[in-house]
This record gives C-alpha cells, sequence and structure tokens, in this order.
C-alpha cells in the first residue's frame, strides 16, 4: 500500500473556505451514512417500551435487556456455535485449497495446466444462485441437507482466491524456486515454508474476507437448514423477528449481535479488508 | 516438454481437493441443471424428458416477465446510480487526511460487512410505518406515513437504496484505489497552467479512473442481476409474484412449488444472462491485464 507515503509526501494544503466547507459537508455525509446503524444499536439498548416511545438520540435508561432476553429466550447462542463452525470450516478449507491451487498453476509443471487455469477463469460465468436447485439436489441425495457439510460445501466456491494466488505467486521471479529446488528442498517443504509464509498478508486478507463472507451467507443456510437447531446466526435472526413481533429492542439486539464478529473483523483488519477487496477486483490497492 | 516426476505428483496432491470441491459443487450441478431443465422432475425425484417444453411455458408465464421486468427495474436503480453516488464519496474522502480519512471511511463502508439480515431488520425498524424514524422524513413531505414495503410504487425504488447504502463500500474502495494511484504532479502542473477545478476533473481524474469505473459498473451489474436477499425479505407476508425477480422466480419454483425441472430452466435463464455479462466483464479484464 503506496497510499499511507504518498499522503505523507504531499505538501500541506492551504486553508480554504471551500475546502474547509467540502470536508465539514463530507464529515456530514459520512455521518448520516452511519445514522441507520446508529439508531439500530440504540434502539437495541432501550427497555421494551421505551423503543416506541423515546426518540432521543440517546436511551434514557440504557438497558441490555433485550440482549439478555435474546441470549437466554431464543437459540442464538447454538445458532452463534453454528455460524462460527461453517464459517471457520469454510475459511480453513477455503483459503487452503485456493492458495495450493494457486500455487500449483502458478509454480509447478503439469499436464492439463493450462486447461485447469482456463476452467477457473470460465466459472465466473456461472452465477451461484442458478445452482441452487441442484444443490439441494445434491446435498439431499447424499443425505446432507441440514448438516454442517451441507452448509458448507457449496460455500467452497471460490475462484477468485484461486486467481489472487497465482496472481501474486506468478509476481516472484522464477530463479527463487529453482534455488530452492537445488537446496533439496521438498516441494512440500517449499510450498509451506517458503512460498506461504512469503504472503502472509495475502492469505489472512482472503481470510477475513472469505470469513465475513460466510458468516454473512443467506441464500444457500437459508435453504438447506431445515431445523432450528442448525440455522446460522443470519438465517436466524429472521426467525427471531417473526417470534419476537414487534419487539423491536430484541429484534435488533439479535442483529447488533449477529454483526458483531465480522464488525469487530473489519475494524481490526481494516487495511487487510481494503486490501482483499482490491485484490479480488485484481486492483493494486 | 517433459515434467519431473516429484513436481507431478505434487500438483496432484495440491489440485486434488480443489478439484474435487469443483467437480462436485460447480461443474456436475451445472451440467445437472441443464440436463433437469428438460425435464418435469419435481425437486426431489424423477421426471420424464420433455424437451423445451418448460421453456416454453416460462415464455408464456406473466410472472416470468415479471421477474425479468423487476430484475431489469432493480439493476436501472442500482449499478449507475451506486457507481455515481461511490465515486462522489470517493472524490469527497480522498482530499481528506490521516484519522479523519480513516474515520469517515469507515463510516461509509461499515454496512458492507453487515449480513443481509441485518441490514434488513435495521430498515424494517428505520421504515416501520408507526415508529421509524425516516417516517419523520416521509410524512412533512407526502403528508402522512407510508409503509413502504406494501405500496408497490416505493417498493423497488426503496430496496435500491437500501441495497445501495450496503454495498457500496466495495466500490468506494476501487474508486479510493484508482483516485491515490493518479500521479500528484497532473495536478501540481494543471494549478499552473490556471486550471480550474471542474477542467481537472474532467481531463485528469475522469478519463484515468473510467477503467476502474468501468470496471465497478460490470461488476455492480453481474452483482446485482442476482438479487434475492433483500427482496425477498422485504417482501415477506406480502404479494410476492409483484415485485419477483429472477433468482426468487427460481426459488418459489423449485421450494414453493416443488417444480425442479421447471426451477432448473429458469436457472438456465439466468445463467445465460450472467454469462453473457460475464464474458463482457471479462474480455474487460483481460485487456487491463496485458497492459
Amino acid at each position: 500500500m503506496s497510499s499511507a507515503e504518498a499522503d505523507q509526501s504531499r505538501p500541506p494544503r492551504r486553508f480554504s473556505i471551500g475546502g474547509a466547507l467540502l470536508t465539514l459537508l463530507t464529515i456530514l455525509a459520512a455521518l448520516i451514512w452511519f445514522i441507520p446503524i446508529y439508531w439500530a444499536v440504540v434502539t437495541s439498548l432501550r427497555a421494551d417500551q421505551a423503543t416506541v416511545t423515546e426518540f432521543g438520540f440517546w436511551p434514557s435508561e440504557p438497558t441490555l435487556s433485550g440482549y439478555i432476553f435474546g441470549i437466554t429466550n431464543s437459540k442464538l447462542p447454538i445458532w452463534y456455535l453454528n455460524s462460527t463452525i461453517t464459517s471457520v470450516s469454510v475459511t480453513i478449507i477455503a483459503v487452503f485449497t485456493a492458495a495450493a491451487t494457486g500455487y500449483a498453476i502458478s509454480q509447478l509443471r503439469f499436464p492439463g495446466r493450462n486447461l485447469l487455469w482456463w476452467i477457473i477463469l470460465a466459472s465466473f460465468m456461472i452465477p451461484v444462485p442458478a445452482l441452487i436447485v441442484n444443490h439441494f439436489v445434491i446435498m439431499a441425495n447424499v443425505d446432507l441437507l441440514n448438516s454442517y457439510p451441507g452448509i458448507i460445501l457449496p460455500m467452497l466456491l471460490t475462484p477468485v482466491t484461486v486467481i489472487v494466488y497465482k496472481g501474486f505467486f506468478d509476481g516472484l521471479p522464477k530463479e527463487f524456486r529453482e534455488a530452492a529446488v537445488m537446496d533439496g528442498a521438498s516441494e512440500y517443504q517449499l510450498f509451506y515454508r517458503v512460498f506461504l509464509p512469503m504472503n502472509w498478508g495475502v492469505t489472512t486478507a482472503m481470510a477475513i474476507i472469505t470469513f465475513i463472507g460466510a458468516w454473512n451467507a443467506f441464500l444457500w443456510p437459508f435453504l438447506v437448514v431445515q431445523s432450528e437447531e442448525m440455522m446460522t446466526v443470519t438465517v436466524g435472526i429472521t426467525a427471531v423477528q417473526d417470534a419476537f413481533g414487534v419487539a423491536y429492542g430484541r429484534v435488533l439486539s439479535g442483529a447488533v449481535m449477529a454483526s458483531l464478529p465480522v464488525a469487530l473483523a473489519y475494524l481490526l483488519f481494516q487495511k487487510r479488508v481494503t486490501q482483499a477487496i482490491a485484490l479480488s477486483a485484481g486492483i493494486k490497492g | 516438454m517433459t515434467y519431473r516426476r516429484q513436481e507431478l505428483t505434487a500438483a496432484l496432491v495440491f489440485v486434488a481437493p480443489f478439484l474435487v470441491v469443483y467437480g462436485w459443487m460447480f461443474i456436475w450441478p451445472t451440467i445437472q441443471m441443464v440436463r433437469l431443465s428438460f425435464t418435469n422432475a419435481p425437486l426431489i425425484g424423477p421426471g420424464e424428458y420433455i424437451g423445451f417444453d418448460n421453456y416454453i411455458k416460462m415464455m408464456g408465464d406473466r410472472v416470468f416477465h415479471n421477474a425479468i421486468k423487476n430484475t431489469a427495474y432493480f439493476v436501472l436503480l442500482t449499478v449507475i446510480p451506486g457507481t455515481a453516488v461511490a465515486l462522489l464519496i470517493a472524490l469527497m474522502v480522498v482530499r481528506l487526511r490521516g484519522w479523519l480519512q480513516s474515520m469517515v471511511l469507515a463510516f461509509f463502508f461499515l454496512p458492507f460487512i453487515l449480513p443481509v439480515t441485518v441490514v434488513y431488520v435495521i430498515w424494517d425498524w428505520l421504515t416501520n410505518v408507526q415508529f421509524g424514524l425516516l417516517q419523520a422524513v416521509i410524512e412533512p413531505i407526502m403528508g402522512r406515513s407510508i409503509n413502504i414495503w406494501r405500496t408497490l410504487p416505493w417498493f423497488m425504488p426503496s430496496v435500491a437504496v437500501i441495497t445501495i447504502w450496503w454495498t457500496n463500500g466495495f466500490s468506494i474502495l476501487l474508486f479510493l484505489a484508482g483516485l491515490r494511484n493518479i500521479p500528484r504532479e497532473l495536478y501540481e502542473a494543471a494549478a499552473l497552467d490556471g486550471a480550474t477545478g471542474w477542467q481537472m476533473f474532467t481531463r485528469i481524474t475522469w478519463p484515468l479512473i473510467w477503467p476502474i469505473t468501468v470496471l465497478c459498473l460490470t461488476i455492480q451489474l453481474i452483482l446485482q442481476l442476482k438479487i434475492f436477499d433483500q427482496v425477498y425479505l422485504f417482501a415477506q407476508g406480502g404479494r410476492t409474484q409483484t415485485t419477483m425477480v429472477l433468482v426468487q422466480y427460481i426459488y418459489e419454483g423449485a421450494f414453493v412449488k416443488n417444480q425442479g425441472g421447471y426451477a432448473a430452466a429458469a436457472a438456465v435463464m439466468l445463467f445465460l444472462l450472467v454469462a453473457g455479462m460475464s464474458v463482457l466483464q471479462f474480455q474487460l479484464l483481460r485487456a487491463r491485464g496485458q497492459r
């Protein structure tokens, strides 16, 4: 990322009224953009009755009762567990297989290499939502409906990650591998000890964005899950809404809890998320 | 060309897990989708070959026409307006420095990482006809509060606005990366020549940011053609036929009406549509990669 350096090399802008107004306008726009999230958090901190009687920008008596109700009166803890198990599995398996495949296509010579690369590129053309019917049929045939593998398997389709890894490994000098082979390193050592550690940054970035995507997945988990016990948080939130009715404080407490892991992942690794998005789109951030 | 033995086995080991998932979850279902679309099978179970009957029936189905129209309308409401808003925000954010820039960017980006159901719950509350915060804006303008999700002309535009609010962070980041790559000297030279801010935008920023604009537009186009989640969630409990979109048509065919073959035919239509757009996108990506 060269942006930070570029910013520092720029001469300080001279103060101007127009510039200051524009900055103020930008901050205002950002705050307006943020209102829905702010309002959801504030509402979640209000007691049941207060959600519909209070309209101040801070609850007069902040309470966690909505959160406690959600944890004790819905399957939220189980959904949390389901989401964690499926998202972490998807992240580990998808990133690992994509890295290995990207490495093989970039660094190893084997028959069918070009064909494989073209198939991966062509898979951009297949819209995954078009496959829901047949994914469901497959899962029914192998008896994986309403199971963790059933949720996980179709979410492992990540051609973009393979492309990102291939691009990264392509960027390394060819002599690199040759020198390591001369030193007598095995193919597997080469990948785990030399090539993968060189790009922990890319791996972290892709892992975070894969995790966020898996945690947020709606359509497929919604179809394949058939009991409340197997729901992920993202799917479960709507079940909470049906069950709690108009108790918006409780519903929004659930929503805040559902977003917490992905919000934290973003806030802690902002730079990596930015990098992952630039990489996925094929541009240098 | 000769291959080294160790290299071959290693390649097989590295590629095998991906190939298994890929073949099982991608290639196989794609082939099965096409095959299923020529049968009258239910969702689970065998069916008979009926040629193009599903497709012919679909062409005459008014709900299918509706789904095509609504999807096109949604694409129209989101792709170009969303990209324009993203560029505007990126232009505003790129001026800022240091922590202020990080914070403002975080505010604009945060919605992008939320699960769609959370977005739905948040906006369902904001637009609630009795207690929603947004009704305070709608009431003075329209003279009364409006149940947005049960008022047809309001439905798609509202889903579009929420979608832009939700997904725009992605395009903003791409535009920011593009804007930062424009050499500062270009602006300095232009300033010395006495160019106005508007001239700098039309002569420097716009042409240099154009490739990113095209990228954002194509990504958005393909993404929004696959719209389902938001429309499904907001239309819950209402009459879904009038607000139906393409993926929802597939969903209803398979999982509500239990017509696997017919739903597969609808899926093939979506596939053809997205494949066509992807070829376009791929050409663009390749053109950029070769430079």
